[in-house]
């Protein structure tokens, strides 16, 4: 397994930006190319070569505190939290840590700034999308900054950051922006039925409002900091609420600049409230907050269920839930093996295994099994591992100690219950929290490794011989949150795709996400979608106003 | 006088074609002229059917099948949009100034009017672009089907002189945002302010061959684009009789979908029980604004009879103290009509109401001694048979009223071949509801006049247009639908 850079970690953000062409760029990036979000976004002039994109060195992080009515707050408490470089376990900085009593305050400014009559009430909804815009074109600027900011904090590959995690962000921003001022209702043909009056022949016109929620609680994950950000606030926003948001306590430092660029945007004080603390105290104060209307959730299916019980306890908030997964990706015999090999791997390994989406159960017919094993393992076995801010590096440290444990635990009872390690399976340097890229073949469907959610570097390969049977083991699980399907027949890709009770279902691709596209899990992974227009019935009311007019005329 | 640094006075070679500026085929060019003064601004290159010919290639070229602009992501397309918008609105002091030269409307209100609501037009259908979405519909069978939103292909848009930059970005705004190309011809009267904004359609980075931008006159260039056998789609803003002529040439040619956006003789209806200050103000504005050159001026004033006589008074007043003049002095209201031949036309009807019986109760003359500006004027006892109650003015000439009751003043309203707006002021909310429901008219003001948004559709019944602009609804008139079926093992829920 090939090595890079891991001694010179602190140095590594030194060198000056170098030149190559673009193809070169690309080839770069071996996971990139399956990504929805492509490359070319540099618009103009495509013949001239591009410059990859260097990380900042010895960053310098400017915003550690609470983020409060557009303002800066040290901690009620008096608490801070530290905040580590996974790659090497240095301490980065110090961020205040939000409690109980920040909650209040921010609640309380959250109110206040979406109070009947206030200046975000009362802005024309494309002066909205107008600030969404401008703020997109602050991320644009600050985009080296917020990547490498992004790397040090969560330890993945400053340039998977770079290109994928700010250009999605970048993008969402964009898109939401735009739906500002087309989030329509209706004006409904209302029918006689319930003139319920015995006194009044009345007839009525009938118009719907969609009305923002109110104050909204977000609560994201430390696996794509900012881009889950951005897909938290984008569609709040554009709706026109009002927000408090807790950043995972492993990542808080690139939602603190969001802080400050919402700041810049020109966005009006107490509209978002940036809130770096802990799920049982922050996040469950959230959770639980008599005055917060709504709560978005995305992490684990196990505080998904607390955050749904505290929403019951409390005032029946609104909640949705983007929740764990455990994603079938069906590979049949038809398909083009090579690329499949290569989209299933993307597809697991990328971000670490650190994806809710990762394609954890790979499902590949009898015919083409062992061809399969082979090429994956190989591919595993070439991953480049090292100081995810330096060029050419696949895969950086899981995110804490944590994790790291749960992985390898998890990799241990695969061994112990019969599966066969292809490749890896263990730490892969004992100082840090890097792991082998694994594979195992030869999994059944009862093994912990099928079952749950490893949210690492670790490949299950399973056989399968018909259609009908892949499609009851690939819904054998109490996910729903994401599909693959390779194959270049028609009919299978549409009846398996039908089939599969997943929120979304990717045929000859894996991981194809756009910000015009819902996603979100059907059972146990979650609650609502996010993305795309139906993200929008996440953060809106519909109030129905009925007028009584004198006559009714088509 | 002009206070523009450096007006932009283009060579004769600026036909948009392609990206780059071409003289004309026929090496033929026209003046434009300051309507302020009557003075020849410039020369400007008059395209005809050959220049069509040539901008349609280069939009054929970029529309076909693989090319960029087909191939690129609508979300990309949007942003091309949102760039232009920021363009304009870096360049939105020369641009308004430049539109006024052109045109003769106040600066005052090409700079804080016109032009940002050309930048809002242009964000709002940028937004649009990647949420344009079809359908997947659950048809009958073991099927699976689904609709694709596709462009039509090569728009011809033909734009009229009132609002120049504003029609540029009406029209174009939803072709670009579904994703069309586009060959356009702007008013002979007005090329300017459409030919600076072409160079920037270019420096934003639109692909070349997608927008396509040609001066030149109706009957040779705009019959071209109406009668070419390769134009998918027409949209014309513009009179009706003209209307009449691009329905039958798409007709007589390749049956291009058409959308109208025509005259109007649209009516305002003053209750008694409305807000007498606000009424007579807004109907000053509907009727006046613009010198009177709107589509959609409230240019029949119903006045409810028990007010009729103190809403006169007071509107005669109004127009008294309208500031006519020069148009780049910032406290004018009113500046010049845009040409010789609209001018004479109003003074024209301005006679034709004196002599039918209608009383003038203020105006009725020329106002200056150079350009082409006209008095405001108002007639009162209009009758609804006369010819300045029925034939659209297109200038400032108010025409007031007298009716009785609800039901009257409906069937009066809707006594007339257009219906592109109407208006309505009252407090009584059983009568908004009752008349607005009555109006045979695409637009309803109630209790206001001349609300325009990007988010909200526009365009007229009857001979005022087929149609819609703007909103979501202008996307429809920019897109062809494809049906896909595919037949499947076995449909499940």
């Amino acid at each position: 397994m090939p090595v890079i850079g891991v001694e010179s970690i602190q140095s590594a953000g030194a060198p000056s930006a170098c030149t190559v062409g673009k193809q070169t760029n690309m080839s770069s990036q071996p996971e990139n190319g399956q990504y929805h979000m492509d490359l070319n976004l540099d618009h103009g002039d495509t013949e001239s070569r591009q410059t990859i994109p260097m990380p900042i060195p010895d960053l310098e992080v400017q915003y550690t505190k609470i983020f409060i009515d557009n303002e800066w707050h040290e901690s009620c408490s008096g608490r801070k939290m530290q905040v580590h470089n996974p790659a090497t376990g240095d301490l980065l900085c110090e961020v205040e840590e939000a409690d109980t009593e920040d909650v209040d305050k921010a609640v309380w400014s959250a109110r206040a700034a979406f109070q009947l009559g206030s200046p975000w009430r009362c802005m024309d909804a494309s002066d909205r999308g107008q600030l969404l815009t401008r703020l997109a074109d602050l991320v644009e600027r600050d985009r080296l900054q917020l990547a490498t900011l992004e790397a040090l904090d969560s330890g993945k590959v400053f340039l998977m950051a770079y290109f994928v995690d700010l250009l999605a962000t970048i993008k969402t921003l964009r898109y939401y922006g735009g739906w500002a001022d087309k989030i329509q209702g209706k004006t409904i043909p209302l029918s006689k039925f319930l003139c319920m009056s015995l006194f009044l022949d009345g007839e009525y016109f009938t118009y719907t409002r969609h009305e923002p929620i109110g104050v909204c609680g977000q609560i994201i994950p430390w696996n794509f900091p900012v881009m889950m950000f951005a897909w938290k606030i984008a569609p709040a926003l554009c709706c026109g609420n009002t927000i408090i948001i807790k950043p995972a306590e492993q990542t808080p430092l690139t939602a603190l600049h969001m802080a400050h660029l919402i700041k810049e945007a020109g966005f009006p004080p107490g509209v978002v409230n940036v809130l770096p603390g802990y799920g049982p105290t922050a996040g469950s104060a959230i959770a639980h907050h008599m005055d917060i209307d709504k709560i978005a959730f995305t992490g684990s299916t196990a505080v998904g269920k607390l955050i749904q019980q505290a929403a019951g306890e409390s005032n029946l908030k609104r909640v949705t839930l983007e929740l764990g997964g455990k994603n079938p990706n069906i590979v049949f015999a038809d398909c083009d093996l090579e690329y499949a090999v290569e989209q299933a791997h993307s597809g697991l390994f990328f971000n670490q295994g650190q994806c809710c989406l990762a394609g954890s159960r790979v499902f590949v017919e009898d015919s083409i099994y062992e061809e399969f094993v082979r090429r994956s393992a190989e591919k595993a076995r070439n991953k480049v591992l090292g100081n995810p801010l330096v060029p050419g590096v696949d895969q950086g440290p899981q995110i804490d100690q944590k994790q790291f444990d749960k992985i390898l635990e998890l990799i241990e009872s695969g061994k112990r219950e019969g599966a066969t390690l292809e490749c890896g399976g263990g730490p892969w340097d004992q100082r840090s929290l890097f792991i082998q890229p694994t594979v195992f073949s030869n999994v059944t469907d009862n093994m912990r490794i099928a079952k749950e959610e490893i949210f690492g570097p670790v490949q299950q390969i399973m056989r399968f011989y018909s259609v009908k049977e892949v499609i009851q083991r690939a819904n054998t699980t109490h996910y729903g949150l994401a599909a693959g399907v390779f194959t270049n027949d028609i009919d299978k890709a549409l009846t398996v795709s039908s089939a599969l009770q997943a929120g979304t279902v990717w045929v000859n691709c894996y991981n194809a996400m756009s910000s015009q596209c819902p996603f979100g899990g059907f059972k146990m992974s979650g609650n609502g979608r996010e993305l795309g227009e139906y993200a929008l019935q996440e953060y809106t009311e519909v109030k129905a106003v009925t007028i009584k007019i004198s006559q009714k005329n088509s | 006088e002009s206070k523009l640094a450096k007006p932009m006075i283009p060579n004769t070679k600026c036909l948009f074609i392609n990206n780059e500026w071409q003289d004309a085929v026929s090496k033929k060019s026209f003046p434009t002229i300051n309507p302020a003064t009557g003075e020849v601004i410039c020369l400007v290159a008059e395209a005809d059917k050959a220049d069509v010919d040539k901008a349609v290639k280069a939009a054929r070229d970029a529309f076909r099948f693989g090319s960029p602009w087909r191939r690129m992501d609508a979300s990309d397309r949007g942003l091309l949009l949102n760039r232009l918008a920021d363009a304009i609105e870096r360049d939105s002091a020369y641009l308004a100034e430049l539109e006024t030269l052109d045109n003769g409307k106040p600066y005052a209100v090409s700079y804080s009017v016109d032009v940002p609501m050309v930048v809002k037009c242009l964000r709002y259908y940028a937004g649009w672009a990647d949420k344009w979405e079809g359908k997947t519909i659950p048809i009958d069978g073991d099927f699976f089907c689904y609709t694709r939103h596709e462009p039509i292909g090569v728009c011809g848009q033909i734009i009229p002189w009132n609002f120049p930059l504003l029609m540029q970005a009406w029209k174009l705004g939803p072709a670009l945002a579904t994703g069309n190309t586009v060959v356009m011809k702007v008013a002979e009267q007005t090329p300017l302010t459409a030919l600076y904004v072409a160079s920037l359609i270019k420096e934003v980075g639109f692909p070349p061959g997608v927008v396509n931008i040609l001066p030149g006159m109706g009957p040779t260039a705009g019959s071209a684009i109406a009668s070419h056998m390769d134009v998918d789609k027409v949209a014309f803003t513009g009179s009706t009789e003209v209307g009449h002529l691009i329905q039958q040439a798409s007709g007589a040619s390749n049956l291009k979908k058409v959308t109208l956006e025509l005259g109007g003789k649209s009516p305002n209806i003053i209750m008694s029980d409305a807000n007498m200050a606000d009424a007579v103000e807004q109907s000053h504005f509907a009727l006046f604004f613009n010198q009177g050159q709107c589509c959609c001026a409230g240019s029949r004033t119903y006045v409810q009879d028990t007010i009729y006589d103190e809403f006169m008074e007071r509107s005669v007043q109004r127009a008294k103290n309208r500031v006519v003049g020069d148009p780049f002095n910032l406290k004018t209201e009113q500046g010049p009509q845009v040409d010789e031949e609209q001018f004479k036309k109003i003074i024209g009807y301005i006679s034709s109401g004196k002599r039918e019986g209608a009383k003038l109760m203020c105006g009725g003359g020329v106002a200056a001694d150079r350009g082409y500006f006209i008095e405001p004027t108002i007639f009162g006892d209009v009758q609804d048979s006369m010819t300045i109650a029925r034939e659209e003015i297109f200038g400032p000439v108010m025409q007031i009223l007298k009716f009785k009751t609800v039901e009257e003043v409906i069937d009066r309203a809707n006594d007339t071949k257009y219906g592109l707006a109407a208006a309505i002021f009252t407090k009584d909310i059983d009568k908004a509801h009752y008349i607005s429901n009555g109006l045979r008219a695409g637009t309803v003001w109630i209790n206001c006049y001349d609300v325009f948004g990007a988010q909200a559709p526009f365009g007229g019944y009857k001979y005022s247009g087929n149609g819609r602009e703007l909103g979501e609804y202008g996307l429809d008139n920019y897109t062809e639908v494809k049906t896909v079926t595919i037949k499947v093992p076995q449909k499940n829920s």
